[in-house]
Parts: structure tokens; sequence; C-alpha cells
């Protein structure tokens, strides 16, 4: 359950970066580190102002580098901790995010993208980031992002984050994009007893039994934090169960980069998030996330209505990504659809799970994500 | 047959983390040496004590001291501490890093944590190049020094690591070399007792990886030169204190008090809160 | 049904605020779904910017306008950009001293209110947005006046509402006879 005086309980209207702001608040998040950036920095600016009233910290840092470095920090201090930027912000990060992976600091790391490569386009949407989410830190790993399609989710998926970061000792995403931080649209928030809360599991054993990344069965160790007498040490080095390196002992790399992986993988099922609508006699299906989901709901709709069987699988979680249920939808159907605004990412992915099912990009760069219009086009094409 | 006896300050030490991976005549020990009599004779409760280090050499220090301790990515050791401090301001947050994870990769993050005056400790172990990688030049290498990068000499003014904590605004700045062990013991001591952001910088001998490239090939040719050259001069202008073949300024620079970040913040966050609770 | 609304202007004229308001009113004031985007550059005054918003009585999917309805234009820029992608059978809503040249659009019926002028006469040119807001309503009867008054309560700085709905009642009025004839 949500601490009680820190949750915006009732019916609001709202951007989305001030939703997501909301939606760490009420997760029980206490420390935000960042650094301005378009289209991100409404998030920052709201807690800036919230934070303190709830007993909470907001710092502004010198880049993003230290912003992500200093929400670890504050992580393994014991707080739930959070960061938010977008592009050029989130290619910083990606250093220290393998190094979360690593020492399995619990945090959520907020991209609202926009255009790129590079600076790009500041004050426009993208989902260029997508692949770099899974794929942005050197070394394997696994780790969970999720996609917002509304200002409601804005919040909803929020405090999902935080709930599987702590779940599963895991820095996790929320990929958004400009137009959904910077939409204004009513948002819910449930009285606080509503919402649930998922904290870091704490350690049984005392201070002196204690191995700091020896595993329960469900892969994910328990989580001891600074300053309550565990005393122990954590790295970005490979390191053996008590947290310390054994960089040359190629079992040790194995055992804990396989851990780090499967705890993800084999809990995919359980992750795993995606809003299906009419697929079970669709003949062609549309897959899309973020923002673009709602212009393929809007097609998907006006092609039933002109009598072509088309239907949507939403992608709420991109990572791990939802391949059970892409390879359900395409076993049914003739075609599958990815618009995206991009220039071909999550396709990828689809065309690996559809199998022999074809799989067509709809990519759509600059200015406004695709239209209706322009994915209906596409589904008639393919129907 | 002789009873074993423990030695007293086993306690501060990870046992299962040593033998270290320190050459001989590396000024570390040393330097691990008075941090941990300092935390000794200031009895500090381990439980409330964090230690944190970057990469290199002396990073690893974090992981041979008894007490909760983080080794970061490369250069993020002080903003991993501002986190830390922030969250937990009860915790006495120490970082121990090299001068080329603190002020080349990392110089950013403690010029500002300076600037904002967040209260943790700031340890350097300047050896003037990147030991763990061979011996490159870093931002401390002398001018016309021989590193792996700098095969015709060092053409980079080095920083003064002294005036450039002072100016940044820390609170406590001190230089020693690892020859003055008992100051620089006092000086940690005085570290660990200020409340604000506090730096204490050791000049400290890499034979086996600068020495040899710049005629100091053992440690004790290192320490001789510390010897001859170090002028003990305590409160001397620190932008005056550049280290030179012929001279090494030490004592303490600066020793202020001015309200710490995060007393700042929680005083505005009480009363905020208190506001929000009428 | 889905009324598609496009509020342009210049950055600095409150075109995002109006779009805030209008989708609020009609959402949490108003009862029915609503929801508002935006455009603008990276200018913080004086750059092209634009608010959109969808007003329906039912859950809005696509939340972008792709044929407006309405198109409440305050600048020349804008007038230049928009006018013609008004759907047959809209209407266009535009304060004529920032716009003097104005093209011949058919179909389409156009209201002209000074709304810039009006709030300089009110001594502060700065809630020319919400004259145009009164006049909005007024014209168009989309969402309810009260709804939008409160809405306009919900979202103006603090100690600034009373002009603002002085403002807006003078739209409002405005409007209303253009209406009426």
């Amino acid at each position: 359950m949500a601490e009680k005086k820190a949750v915006l309980t009732g019916v609001h209207f709202m951007s989305g970066d001030i939703a997501c702001a909301e939606g760490a608040i009420a997760a029980g998040c206490r420390f935000f580190a960042g650094y301005p950036i378009t289209p991100a920095t409404e998030i920052a600016e709201h807690i800036a102002a919230r934070m303190p009233k709830v007993g909470g910290i907001y710092i502004q840092m010198e880049d993003e580098i230290a912003s992500i470095a200093a929400v670890i920090g504050a992580s393994y201090a014991g707080l739930k901790a959070m960061t938010a930027t977008s592009g050029p912000g989130f290619s910083l990060m990606q250093e220290n995010i393998g190094l979360a992976v690593m020492t399995e600091a619990p945090c959520v790391i907020v991209d609202v993208m926009r255009g790129g490569p590079s600076t790009g386009q500041p004050t426009l949407p993208g989902q260029q980031d997508v692949m770099q989410a899974k794929w942005g830190s050197h070394g394997d790993y696994e780790i969970i992002a999720l996609s917002p399609s509304s200002v409601q989710e804005m919040f909803d998926l929020t405090v999902e984050a935080f709930n599987l970061a702590e779940m599963y000792r895991v820095p996790t995403l929320l990929m958004a994009d400009e137009v959904v931080a910077h939409m204004w649209e009513k948002v819910v928030i449930p009285p606080a007893e509503e919402i649930k809360i998922v904290n870091r599991k704490k350690p049984n054993a005392p201070p002196g039994n204690y191995a700091p990344f020896m595993p329960d069965d469900d892969l994910v160790p328990p989580m001891a934090c600074f300053g309550e007498g565990y005393r122990f040490h954590a790295t970005g080095l490979t390191h053996d169960e008590h947290g310390y390196p054994r960089t040359q002992d190629s079992d040790v790399q194995m055992r804990l980069v396989k851990r780090l992986c499967d705890k993800i993988r084999k809990n995919a099922d359980k992750i795993v998030r995606v809003e299906e609508v009419m697929i079970d006699d669709a003949e062609v299906v549309v897959v899309a996330y973020g923002i673009v989901a709602r212009a393929a709901l809007s097609a998907v709709k006006k092609a039933r209505e002109q009598g072509i069987k088309a239907g949507l699988v939403r992608l709420i979680t991109l990572w791990p990504f939802p391949e059970k249920h892409v390879a359900r939808a395409a076993e049914k159907t003739k075609a599958i659809i990815v618009p995206e605004m991009n220039c071909g990412q999550m396709v990828r992915e689809v065309e690996r799970a559809a199998k022999t099912t074809p799989a067509y990009h709809l990519p759509k760069l600059g200015e406004e994500p695709h239209t209706p219009l322009e994915i209906l086009e596409a589904i008639r094409r393919h129907s | 047959m002789m009873e074993a006896v423990e030695h007293p300050l086993l306690k501060y030490l990870r046992a299962a983390m040593i033998p270290h991976i320190w050459c001989s005549g590396c000024g570390n020990g040393i330097i691990l040496n008075a941090f941990v009599h300092a935390l000794d004779e200031l009895q500090i409760d381990l439980n409330k004590l964090v230690v944190v280090s970057g990469i290199g050499c002396i990073g690893r220090a974090a992981g041979y001291i008894n007490a909760d301790s983080f080794h970061t990515t490369h250069g993020r050791p002080i903003a991993f501490a501002t986190g830390v401090k922030l969250a937990k301001p009860e915790l006495e947050v120490v970082v121990i890093s090299g001068d080329g994870d603190l002020f080349a990769i990392g110089g950013n993050h403690f010029i500002h944590a300076a600037r904002r005056n967040i209260g943790i400790k700031v340890i350097c172990a300047n050896n003037f190049n990147y030991g763990m990688t061979g011996g490159q030049v870093g931002p401390t290498t002398p001018l016309e020094a021989l590193t792996t990068t700098t095969p015709y000499g060092n053409i980079e003014h080095p920083f003064n690591l002294v005036h450039l904590a002072a100016a940044s605004g820390a609170t406590y700045v001190a230089r020693w070399t690892t020859l003055h062990v008992r100051m620089l013991t006092a000086s940690i001591k005085k570290l660990l007792q200020r409340k604000g952001f506090s730096f204490i910088e050791v000049v400290s001998p890499c034979p086996e990886i600068y020495g040899r490239h710049n005629k100091m090939r053992t440690g004790l040719e290192m320490m001789e030169w510390f010897r001859e050259a170090s002028v003990i001069a305590n409160f001397s202008d620190p932008a005056k204190a550049e280290i030179t073949p012929e001279k090494i300024v030490v004592g303490e620079f600066v020793d202020i008090e001015k309200p710490t970040y995060e007393q700042l913040l929680y005083e505005k966050m009480a009363k905020l809160m208190k506001e929000e609770s009428e | 049904m889905r009324i598609e609304i496009r509020f342009a202007g210049f950055g600095g004229q409150g075109i995002i605020k109006s779009g805030i308001i209008t989708a609020m009113a009609a959402c949490i004031y108003g009862g029915k779904h609503a929801v508002q985007t935006q455009s603008y550059g990276p200018e913080s005054r004086g750059g092209a910017c634009r608010s959109e918003v969808i007003i329906s009585e039912v859950e809005i999917d696509f939340p972008k306008v792709t044929e407006p309805d309405i198109l409440v234009l305050m600048s020349q820029h804008a007038y230049n950009e928009y006018a013609e992608t008004v759907k047959k059978g809209g209407m266009i809503i535009l304060d004529p001293d920032m716009i003097p040249n104005e093209r011949e659009i058919e179909g389409v019926r156009i209201f002209r209110v000074p709304a810039t002028r009006m709030a300089e006469e009110l001594g502060r040119r700065i809630v020319a947005n919400v004259v145009m807001l009164g006049a909005f309503a007024a014209i168009t009867g989309i969402v309810d006046k009260e709804a939008l008054k409160e809405s306009i309560k919900a979202n103006v700085p603090k100690g600034t509402e009373e002009l603002n709905l002085k403002a807006f009642e003078i739209g409002y009025e405005y409007g209303r006879k253009l209406v009426e004839g």
C-alpha cells in the first residue's frame, strides 16, 4: 500500500510528465536526481516542487552521468530512486545503467523519447531509443522496459516500473515519447490503499552470514542497504556471491551473468504485459506501442467498420519482449504491420517471433506520429 | 608454541579480500594504513561508514575496508557518494580514489560536489599517472614527465589539486605525501570530523609504473624525492602550491565552515513538511 | 461525436494554455472525454505554436487533430499555415488585427474576434487568449460556459482569476452577438 499523504487520490487533468512524477511519488520514490532536457524537464520540475513536501530528495546534478550514479547511490542507501531524461541523456547514462544491472540496484529511468540521432528534434516525438533500452550498455544483460500510451499509463506504469525494479533488483525503464509526456488527459489516482507497492526483499540472515549476491529460488538476492550493519561490498567488477571481485574466474562470470539474464528471462511470463484488441479472427494484426498504438487502435476500428478483419497487439512491456503474445497472434494472421516512429527497430523482434508470417514495417520520422489513416492504408494493402 | 595474536587493526579490514593487488613500493598501503589508524583513533562506527571508490589501483581500497563499500564505474564515485549522503546523511561517506578517476574522467563531479558542499570526504591518491592501465599521462602528470603516452615528454600542464579544491568551495583542503604518515593520519582525522566537503591529496609513489620512466625506479627513490622537495607550509596560498620537481608544498590549505547541502536540504524539507501537515 | 479543435498562434500568446483550459473544462467539468496535445518550437516567445484538443463522448484513441472542425487562429503565420486545413462545414475563429491578410475559403464559417485589442482595452494584452475562449464558448457551444469558467479558475495564476473571468465574459458577449447577428 502506498503512503497515504503522498498520494494525490482523485480525478485530475494533467500532463504525462506530471502524471509520471506523481506515479513515482505514489510508488514510494523518495530520491530523484536529474538534469534538464526537453521533453522530460517537467518531470524534474514537478518532482522538485513536490518531493520536499513528502520528505523526499530532489537534486539537479551536473549531468546525466552524475544523475544515474547518484540514483544508484541513493538506491543502495535504501531509497526508491529515479531519474528522467531524453535521448542524449539516456546515451550518457548507459554505462551506469550497466552498473545498476551488475550491482542489482533497483531504480527507475524514464526516457521521454524525441527525434534523434544526436540532438535531433528536442520538441518532437520519436521511438528511436527502444533498441538502446535493451542493448545500450555494454555486456550481456536483460532489463525491463515499459511503454505508456496515455497520461493515465504515465502514472500507472511508473508505479509498476518501481514495483518491477524492486521485485527483480533491476533498473527498469519507462520508454515514453514526447506526445504522451506533453499530452494532457484525465488521470484517476486511486486511494493509497488500492495502489500495490512492492518493496525489495530484505535479508533474513544476520550480519556476518549475509552474502549480498546469494540469490533465493527466484534468482533475486535479498538486499541489505548501507548503514544497516551488514557491511557488505558491491562492485561493477565480476563478483562472487559475497560481492568480492573474481575477475579471472570464468565460472563466477558464467554464473553471475547467466543469473542476471535468467532472473528476467525465467520470470518473463510474470513481467510481460500486452493489450490485445480483436485479434481472435484478425487477418491483419498491427503491433504497436506508445503513442503510435493509439493511432493503430483507431485504424483497426476503422478497418473493422470497412469489413476488414484487423486486430491490435499493443506492447506495454517492450523488454522482455512479449514474444509469446506476438507468436500467438502471428499464427492466425496473414500479415503483421509494425508502425514505429523509427526506421525499423521493434519490427526485428516481431519478425523473429512471427516466424513465417510476414511483418511489414511502417516507419514515421519527423513531426508527428502516424495518423490512423496511414495505418489503415497499410492494413488495406496487406488484407 | 607461540599463540597467534590478531593485529588490533585487523577488524577494520576485510580479510577475505586480502592479499591486495598493489605493487611493492606503492604508496596505497600507507594511505590505507593512515586511514585505518584514523578510524581507530576516532573510534568510528564501521556500521555507519560507507567507503566509495572508482576505478584505478587505489580504487580497490574500498573493498579492503570492513565497512559498507561500493566500487563504482570509472570517475563516478563522488556522484554515487552524493546519492548515498543525501539519502542517509547520518552516514559517514568517504571517497578514496585516484587522480585520473577524480580529476580527469570524474573532474566535473568533483568541482560540483565541492561547490554544493555535499558533506562527503574525498581522499585522492595522486601518483601522477594511470597506474592500473600501465602508466599513461594523467591530469597531474608533471610537464616533461615520461609516460607510455608521452614518450617524448609531457606537454600538458598539470592540475594543482589543492588549488582546484579550494577554488571549487571545499571546506577542508590538505596535501601530504606518503612520507608524512603522522600528519596524514592527523589530517584524515580532521577530514572525518568536518561536516562539509573535505579533501586530502596524498602524493603517492608509483615506482613500478611511473617512477621507472622518470629516474625513480624504487619506492625509496620516490620517497627520497618527497623528502627533498616537500615543504610544510600550513595555510599558505593554494594557488602557489603547484607541484614541481623541486618543490612539493604540503600542509593544510583550507579549514572553514559553511552550511552543507544536506543540512540546507533537510531544513527546507522539514519546514515544507510542517507547513503541509498544518 | 469527435470534435477536433486547433488553437494556433505564436509563443507567449497563451495558445497551449487555451487548449489545456478547453480540454480540462470538457473533461473534468463537462463530463466528456478530452485530450490536449501541443507542438512548439525552441523559442519560449514568438515562435510558431499550436495546441490541439479533441473532445468526444467516447474514449479517445488517436489524440491528435487530423482534420480540425474548429480553428482558433491568432497570428498571420498560423492563418497561412492552417486556414485551409479546416474541415468543410467547419469554422474559423480569428483575431483580425493579428491577421490582416485573409484569403477566400469556401464552405467555412469565419468569425472575427479582435481579442488582442479587447484585452489591451482591459489593460492586459496577455488575456487575449481568454477573450478568445469566451468568444469560442459563445460561438461553438461545444463546451459549457460554466465549465470553462471553472477551468479558467483552475489554470490561471492565483490572483488573476477576476481579470481572466472578466476577459472571458467580454469575449463571450462579443461571440454571442456575432452568432445572433
